[in-house]
């Protein structure tokens, strides 16, 4: 992973009692170990959240139990529930009220795409039509060792992310935008339904 | 707890010019219901509350239901003089029932543990004279619930503390839980192996009951 | 706390007698939807005179997912899944609730033993529920974690036992028109009243840790009275109504599954508070064991399911139900219309938390904001419940 040296004579040198690391590796690597989730629970997910930072599952061994009630504070938000139309332009808002660099965990079939729910007039089909989404956990809801599994997939993400060079992440780029409009409520649905920008749904492909 | 028809009897006695009438309920629940004219429903509603044999002083339950307009189809046999012969030909006439709106409230008592009492309130139509009283006045738990009446089937209640919508927000004009409620079409249709089996077993359902036998009383 | 984004309407000043406090205008602060004491999505409006609450309005809605409109659609059968997320706490207790109905409107006999099975899984329900209902009073109250922690330790292992049995830990989908889905094994039924057994000690443990406690005391005591006549013409049931003094239990009133075969005693409450109201769910965890010990003791043998009712086409006659079952929150109803079709025409809950807030208002006013945060923490809503 440190791009300039080689494996083999890195592993020569840790056996000898040197550690050698880059900038980028030390700096994922503390990035990763100490994400601070937003308490923001919506549904039936945030209870089993809650479950996963209770003793039993304890979310504290990777590093995630500081739960800050300011978004200002956190990195990490666990979308964990239904996505009402009511509740969606909250949620947008606390996104653009944290602060870089963060990511978004949408727990739960609900937060998926409305899950079970749909068929409701008042249901968003998913987060992801407002905010991009970086790991997405199926369930209804999904167990707390789910919630664990796409902590630990968010960590592997962040250990992979650039500091520099053309694919650097995307909260280095100046360019990439780290707030997103806020939808309104309109007088049969929100205005707009999603956001183009963020929202590209595959187009499906059939015989 | 005395029988309906009792009741009945004695809120005609109590209030005078009240229209009652008794909804049957062929259902094994066996729970009729009493239908009240608008006009006097707060009074009626003040006699349950405090009749001291009665005592419904716990409201328990308040929803809306919306019944929409629907048309009767009448076959009656008629004999009529055919090229110059009486024959018994068989004449549908259709008689259009409008719909209206409808508000229940199933009431018992704290005081006496009995129940349920169960009162039901129509609005003459669905559109602009959905109105009806509103009887949080007799029972507060009833605040909220015609609230969310409000919201959902859009009956405005007369006498109401604080009529405005509750789940829904306030820019919404709709009301989604009417019966011919169109949502908007916001999510990407996918099509699955389920439509198939779906269509196909539309050939065994049943048909439904009759129109006319679709609605209590 | 979010921005003010709803304003309210305007409002009378009080009057100016206001003692040794600066003299302002009133704050208008709006808690919610994001509030982590709020137990979910829940909003209010609150107007502030310094501290003290004058105003204060619910804002609903925000996980408003369309049970009902959603029940209307699906076939009655459909809807037993649905059920598990009202009350997401409590998916026996809503199952049943649901079943009951459905079996009144349709006139459909239990056989016993899935009769006691329902008595027991209802008070494996209300035992985790009030435990975790006091972990999460006690976390508002400013005991950070801690109790919390406790709670859902022992939380689990009920959920333990929900798992084993229906194949999930919250969303247990167990009930069915005419009894339960799997029946209980004589394992399962030994590994429950093992956990049955040593459930009061923990409960005393809690009892112990926060009865005295005189933060509790002085956070708890005559904060948010409610008297019993508001608390019957507001239509509050459950254990807050009961702190209120109001003995009014539907498992004794209606006698519904085989309550009326055992023997338990109905907490009551004198003075309405939010201590009354701590204090009912404790003594409410005492008798559910009581119940669960003297249920261990008499289920027997037999089916679990009546054989009569259709799984699939079922189709109830036309008419008209309502069903109601005493939830760990309150009074849990299910009124349901039947046209003859596959579907209800009309599929309406009556929750019970939703119904409790009603008093809300009356209960917070003239109390600082740090109250309304406990006296919210007692009336135990759940959003699930209270939107739909």
């Amino acid at each position: 992973m440190s791009e300039g040296i080689d494996e083999g004579l890195r592993s020569k040198l840790q056996q000898q009692g040197v550690w050698v690391t880059s900038v980028q590796e030390l700096y994922n690597w503390g990035r990763k170990n100490s994400i601070w989730p937003l308490q923001f629970g919506l549904a039936c997910c945030a209870i089993e959240m809650i479950a996963t930072a209770a003793s039993r599952y304890d979310i504290a061994r990777f590093g995630g139990e500081v739960f800050r009630p300011s978004p200002r504070q956190a990195d990490l938000m666990i979308v964990a529930g239904t996505v009402t139309k009511k509740m969606a332009p909250q949620i947008v808002r606390l996104y653009n009220q944290m602060a870089d660099p963060k990511y978004v965990i949408a727990m739960g079939a609900c937060a998926i795409s409305g899950g079970p729910f749909k068929q409701g007039y008042n249901v968003l089909k998913g987060i992801d039509r407002y905010i991009p989404v970086d790991v997405y956990i199926p369930g209804c809801p999904p167990r707390p060792e789910a919630l664990l599994h796409a902590f630990m997939e968010l960590q592997s993400k962040i250990d992979e992310q650039k500091l520099s060079g053309a694919n650097k992440a995307a909260h280095l780029e100046p360019e990439e935008p780290s707030e997103f409009p806020v939808p309104e409520f309109g007088k049969h649905d929100l205005e707009p339904p999603a956001n183009p920008n963020v929202f590209r749904p595959p187009a499906i492909e059939r015989a | 707890m005395e029988g309906l028809e009792q009741i009945k009897a004695r809120i005609k006695a109590a209030v005078p010019g009240a229209k009652i009438d008794i909804v049957p309920n062929p259902s094994p629940a066996n729970q009729p219901s009493l239908v009240i004219d608008n006009e006097h429903a707060r009074d009626v509603a003040r006699f349950l509350c405090d009749d001291p044999a009665l005592r419904l002083d716990y409201c328990s339950n308040v929803t809306g239901i919306d019944w929409l307009d629907r048309s009767v189809k009448k076959t009656v046999k008629v004999k009529k003089v055919v090229d110059g012969e009486e024959k018994e030909v068989v004449e549908t006439t259709e008689e259009k029932l409008p719909g209206y709106l409808e508000a229940v409230y199933h009431l018992y008592s704290m005081a006496h543990k009995h129940g349920p009492v169960i009162i039901r309130m129509r609005t003459a139509d669905r559109a602009e004279n959905a109105c009806l009283p509103s009887l949080t006045p007799v029972w507060r738990s009833a605040e909220f619930q015609e609230r969310e009446i409000f919201d959902l089937y859009g009956v405005r209640f007369d006498g109401h503390p604080d009529l405005r919508r509750i789940l829904m927000w306030d820019e919404f004009e709709d009301h989604p839980m009417r019966k011919d409620y169109r949502e908007p079409n916001d999510y990407e249709y996918e099509p699955t192996p389920h439509d198939d089996v779906l269509e196909k077993a539309k050939g065994h359902y049943t048909s439904r009951p009759a129109e006319e036998e679709l609605k209590p009383s | 706390m979010t921005a003010t984004v709803q304003t309210l309407e305007a409002m009378e000043r009080p009057p100016v007698s206001m003692g040794s406090r600066l003299e302002g205008e009133l704050l208008e602060v709006s808690m919610g939807p994001q509030h982590p004491s709020t137990h979910g999505v829940f909003r209010m409006n609150v107007a502030l005179e310094g501290e003290i609450v004058r105003k204060l309005k619910p804002v609903f809605g925000y996980l408003h997912r369309n049970h009902e409109k959603i029940g209307e659609n699906a076939s009655y059968l459909g809807s037993m899944p649905y059920t598990d997320r009202l009350d997401y706490f409590c998916s026996m207790t809503n199952n049943w609730a649901y079943a009951l109905s459905v079996e009144k409107l349709a006139g459909i006999e239990v056989p016993e033993r899935a009769e006691y099975l329902r008595v027991i899984l209802a008070e494996l329900t209300r035992l985790q529920n009030h435990v975790s209902l006091l972990g999460f009073l006690l976390n508002d109250m400013g005991a950070w974690g801690t109790p919390l922690m406790y709670a859902f330790r022992d939380r689990e292992k009920i959920l333990d036992l929900f798992e084993s049995l229906s194949g999930s830990r919250m969303m247990c989908d167990y009930m069915r028109f005419g009894g339960c889905r799997v029946d209980a094994s004589p394992e399962w039924l030994a590994r429950a009243k093992k956990i049955a057994d040593i459930f009061p000690r923990f409960v005393d443990e809690l009892e112990q840790l926060i009865v005295g406690n005189e933060v509790v005391i002085a956070r708890t005591q005559n904060v948010g009275k409610l008297s019993s006549e508001l608390a019957v013409s507001a239509g509050i049931t459950g254990p807050m109504l009961r702190a209120c003094g109001v003995n009014y239990d539907v498992r004794k009133v209606d006698g519904y599954g085989f309550y009326p075969r055992f023997k338990f005693r109905i907490p009551l409450g004198e003075h309405g508070d939010t201590y009354d109201r701590l204090m009912m769910r404790i003594l409410e965890m005492h008798e559910s064991v009581v119940i669960l010990k003297q249920a261990f003791e008499q289920i027997p043998p037999g089916p679990i399911i009546n054989p009569k009712v259709k799984i699939r086409a079922f189709r109830p006659p036309i008419g008209e139900a309502y069903g109601r079952i005493e939830g760990p929150k309150g009074e849990l109803g299910f009124y349901l219309i039947s046209d003859g079709g596959p579907n209800p025409y009309r599929y309406r809950v009556r929750p019970p938390s939703f119904i409790n807030l009603t008093v809300l208002e009356d209960l917070c006013l003239g109390h600082t904001v740090a109250d309304v945060m406990v006296i919210l923490g007692s009336v135990d809503i759940v959003m699930g419940e209270v939107d739909r």
